[in-house]
């Protein structure tokens, strides 16, 4: 194959339709990588959420009903009965109920005043450390608990996770529908710079065939024309993009270091994914150009 | 390059062949020559009377509208358009109008039938200036046509023909524009290339050369064809 600066029989150099490709690429590599950058980021972050949850369950008891002394103390019975089965539960670990400070704490950030929570009658968290690998059985603890201690709930956190997976499913999916629409049209560039340069260089073409020359011939020249026109916008618009995902990674890590999101960088596979794209570009509009040329002129003579 | 040079038989032959471009009046009519192996035929006949039409039925960029033209003893019109390259790499053609491409220069031009038949830049190095400089194009190896004389373009157009040593050789009227000691000089590489085995058919006004080369003529007048007379 011929690449880089390599003579041509054909002046595609000097092509006016074809010189904006690398101007069109550019912002399609970018929003690709983007796409691609942050699927992986996505997933990266999914993983570690379940990672993080996976250890853990939450028994909630509702609070009982009754005036706020009754209520309390009753309450606090139904705990004890409930630390007592789980503690009993083999896979479990460990089970501690939450004090009403901790509570209080947790809540506050959504509702405030935390002497006005005193007054309410909230429910009581147990929070409860489990064996990842050997865990309780969920279900059966569940039925056990329902039985025994009226306005117990197990959240085991999996039904927001498997949201949260859900979203981030339908994300990448989203991802992968740009990257399918900017590749089209990627390629409808390159399909309608090919044949008008086909057009220009009509001539040429006919003398090269005359002298003998395959459609393959042909069609390699446009290909390593496209190949490097690709290439050129591909790292333009790698280069558009090298300021966002360091900055996200440099952002993840100094300013929400061990918080909800966690680290956003991009892990060293997603940079290579990144890099690679420039040339998953070019590679587009080489086998495009290509085709391109072998479909015009099958028709052509 | 491992040629099928048909030692002998024809390397051309139109049966009944007729060519009318679109609607028009038959340029062609009926035509019917053979050009046998390591034969050099002139091709004369008053201007208009189709002698480029006939040479473009020869190097496949027309097709008849009736009858049969063989070429290396395969019916074109039945070749498949994949098999048309390895057909045209055996012909090499003077094209009346040069059909230069002006943006490569002169090396490149003459280069071209070895690189689309699939040769290295040694082969070309070593062929190229050698002949440019027995055409007496050396000095103006780098330069494009544009830039050249019309008898200058000629002399590339033609070692663009022969670089590779065809099987048959095209040259439609290939000393219109140099005087006669270069046109004399000209033939006499046809001649050699024949005497290599190269078929040749050269298409000429030319008549100090038609009498001084004693090769048999075909003669268009009318849009038929008389000869091939000696
Ligand atoms: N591409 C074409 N379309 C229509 N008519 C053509 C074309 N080429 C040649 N002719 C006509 O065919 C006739 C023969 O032309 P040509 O083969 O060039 O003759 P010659 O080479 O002997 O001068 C002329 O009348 C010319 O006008
Ligand atoms: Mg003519």
């Amino acid at each position: 194959m011929i690449l880089f600066g390599a003579r041509s029989d054909l002046p595609l150099k000097n092509d006016a339709t074809s010189r904006f490709l690398p101007w069109l690429i550019a912002p399609m590599v970018f929003l690709c990588s983007i796409a691609l950058a942050g699927t992986i980021i996505l997933h990266g972050m999914i993983g570690r959420w379940d990672r993080d949850v996976s250890g853990t369950l939450t028994v909630e008891i509702a609070a009982a009903p009754g005036d706020a002394q009754t209520s309390a103390e009753r309450t606090r019975a139904k705990v004890e009965a409930a630390i007592k089965i789980l503690s009993d539960t083999p896979g479990v670990i460990q089970a501690r109920a939450l004090s009403q400070d901790q509570l209080s704490a947790l809540l506050a950030p959504w509702l405030g005043n935390t002497d006005l929570l005193r007054e309410m009658p909230l429910p009581a968290l147990i929070d409860v450390t489990i064996r990842p690998e050997h865990g309780p059985d969920l279900d059966a603890l569940a039925a056990q608990l329902d039985k025994a201690v009226q306005g117990a709930s197990i959240d085991d956190h999996r039904v927001w996770l498997s949201r949260l997976i859900g979203l981030s499913r339908a994300i990448a999916g989203l991802a992968v529908a740009v990257v399918v629409i900017i590749a089209g049209a990627t390629s409808a560039t390159v399909i309608y710079a090919t044949r008008t340069g086909m057009a220009v260089h009509r001539e040429v073409i006919d003398v090269l065939h005359l002298i003998g020359a395959t459609d393959d011939y042909i069609a390699r020249q446009f290909a390593d024309r496209a190949f490097t026109l690709g290439l050129k916008g591909g790292v333009l618009g790698l280069l558009l993009n090298i300021p966002i995902l360091g900055g996200l990674g440099f952002f993840g890590l100094h300013r929400l270091q061990g918080g909800f999101l966690g680290d956003l960088s991009l892990p060293f596979f997603g940079w290579i994914g990144v890099v690679v794209l420039p040339v998953a570009a070019a590679a587009l509009a080489m086998l495009t150009a290509r085709l391109t040329v072998h479909a015009t002129l099958a028709r052509m003579v | 390059m491992g040629r099928k040079t048909p030692r002998h038989g024809n390397v051309v032959q139109f049966d009944s062949v007729g060519l009318r471009y679109d609607h028009g009046p038959e340029i062609l009519q009926d035509i019917n020559f053979a050009l046998p192996a390591g034969s050099f035929h002139f091709l004369t006949g008053p201007s208009g009377a189709g002698k480029s039409s006939l040479l473009r039925l020869i190097y496949l960029a027309q097709k008849p509208s009736r009858g049969r033209v063989t070429l290396f003893g395969r019916d074109t019109l039945l070749a498949r358009r994949y098999e048309l390259p390895a057909l045209r790499r055996r012909v090499g053609v003077v094209f009346q109008e040069f059909k230069l491409l002006d943006h490569l220069s002169t090396l490149d031009n003459v280069a071209l039938p070895l690189r689309v038949a699939g040769a290295g830049e040694a082969e070309v190095q070593k062929f190229v200036p050698d002949l440019l400089d027995w055409v007496g194009l050396s000095e103006h190896i780098h330069a494009k046509p544009p830039t050249l004389s019309g008898g200058q373009k000629q002399r590339v157009a033609i070692a663009r023909a022969v670089i590779a040593r065809p099987d048959l050789l095209l040259a439609d009227e290939p000393t219109g524009n140099v005087d006669d000691d270069i046109a004399m000089r000209l033939m006499y590489l046809f001649e050699e290339l024949n005497k290599l085995g190269t078929t040749v058919l050269v298409a000429t006004h030319n008549h100090s050369l038609i009498s001084r080369l004693q090769h048999p003529r075909l003669h268009l007048e009318n849009g038929a064809l008389l000869g091939p007379e000696p």
